[in-house]
């Protein structure tokens, strides 16, 4: 990149806004090649979010509580409200998905917070990875709405309140917006994280010129803010979209 | 400092990663590494949630429920409970004043029925006692006209011999009863 040279002239103000998403083996030297099995930065920050997920939920709720301590409690409000979306978006039907979909979402949620950890490595940021939580969620809805209505499900292209002249049209249109269902799905979220940790990597870099520091500093601050939000909105986004195709899949009709 | 170390690894490999026209997340690379640590995770998680967290907190949950409700019912069982024994309690009370009340009436009826006896009898023995009492007066009454007319008599008698006369007794008495009438 030309900020090496760049960063070699003046030795203070760099720009590597996109380094924070390099992946790259955790043992060993740094240019070694990433095999699929090999250990990365990827594989620890999702093993925290694992981590995470067990000791909030597992072992948060081992006592099994009458009266909740506040960890059991956290995971009960997370149940609960992951619960009540399942069934007020997607239907009373799509309660057997819950455990699906309360993955898609604790997943999304604690990468999202883990990798706004000065340091860390923010997996969600990878359209690698929304990619496949999206392609997931695709063909999960898409063959669920197959074994569900048969072909009752093309139903869902064909808009019968629209005029008969206009329904081939629609159902162009349908099909078209049905098939970018994925894409959008994943980049809403891997753009959104991504932007974020990169706008924040920017001002950092601004930091170290001393008149601008100031600003900066309180940019930092105001974006990281900004990004807690975003880091919770998108997961819920993201879940609250997969009940949305669901409730497509299992009541096609319009 | 982790930007210098990151800077350097960068420029350690910087001709690997040229590859990539500075966008990691395009590194194709890399996507198999974490495609497969991503479905690993997914793996666990969904089925640690699955098999133990979500059952758990559902029993817990439902658990809960049926607490505060069997509580709640116990409660209004409790709370019925009280109602009936205050509606008990204030039977009893209404029983008890209207048992006194007829206790009261009873002792007064047969303090009456005694008394009437009593008085009744007390009146009758005043009568008894009047008549007998009336009956002595007579005979005293008319023992005192007897011996009155003995005594007007006898003294009519000696008046008359005093005066030298001496008195049939037959017409001494008609004269004196005819007297002692008028």
């Amino acid at each position: 990149m030309a900020t090496e040279a760049h960063g070699e002239e003046t030795g203070g103000l760099e720009f590597h806004p996109l380094d924070q998403f390099i992946v790259k083996p955790l043992f060993g030297e740094a240019g070694d090649p990433v095999a699929w099995y090999t250990i990365t930065n990827v594989t620890l920050w999702m093993a925290l979010a694992v981590i995470a997920i067990v000791a909030l939920f597992v072992f948060g709720s081992r006592g099994r509580a009458l009266v909740p301590t506040r960890t059991q409690s956290i995971g009960e409000i997370l149940y609960g409200f992951t619960y009540k979306m399942v069934e007020d978006v997607a239907g009373k039907d799509a309660v057997k998905f819950f455990p699906y979909i309360m993955t898609l979402f604790m997943f999304i949620l604690f990468a999202n917070y883990l990798g706004l950890l000065p340091m860390s490595f923010a997996t969600t940021s990878h359209i690698a990875v929304t990619a496949v939580l999206a392609l997931g969620v695709f063909l999960t809805v898409t063959i669920v709405g197959f074994v569900k209505n048969g072909a009752g499900f093309l139903g869902l292209f064909w808009v019968s309140s629209a005029p008969l002249a206009l329904r081939p049209i629609l159902a162009i249109i349908e099909l078209i917006s049905y098939f970018v269902r994925p894409v959008s799905h994943s980049i809403r979220l891997g753009g959104n994280i991504m932007a974020g940790h990169a706008v924040m990597k920017v001002f950092a870099g601004f930091a170290a010129v001393a008149a601008i520091s100031p600003f900066a500093v309180l940019s930092i601050t105001a974006i990281y803010g900004l990004e807690m939000l975003v880091a919770g909105v998108q997961a819920y986004v993201f879940a609250i979209l997969t009940c949305v195709y669901l409730k497509d899949a299992l009541h096609p009709s319009h | 400092m982790a930007t210098e170390t990151e800077n350097a690894a960068d420029a350690a490999h910087g001709a690997a990663e040229a590859g990539g026209a500075g966008m990691p997340q395009l590194d194709f690379s890399t996507f198999g590494n974490q495609i497969f640590w991503l479905v690993v995770t997914l793996v666990v998680i969904h089925f640690v949630l699955s098999k133990i967290a979500l059952p758990r907190i559902a029993g817990v949950l439902s658990e809960r429920q049926g607490t505060i409700t069997s509580d709640l019912a116990a409660a209004e069982e409790l709370k019925q409970k009280a109602v009936d024994a205050e509606e008990a309690y204030k039977k009893a009370l209404a029983d008890a004043r209207a048992e006194a009340q007829k206790i009261v009436a009873d002792a007064k009826a047969d303090i009456q029925a005694d008394l009437d006896a009593a008085q009744a009898k007390a009146d009758a023995e005043i009568a008894a006692k009047t008549a007998e009492s009336e009956k002595a007066i007579a005979e005293i009454r008319d023992g005192a006209i007897e011996s009155t007319k003995e005594v007007a008599k006898d003294t009519a008698k000696e008046i008359v011999a005093a005066m030298g006369f001496s008195a049939d007794a037959r017409s001494v008495t008609s004269a004196v009863n005819a007297r002692m009438k008028g």
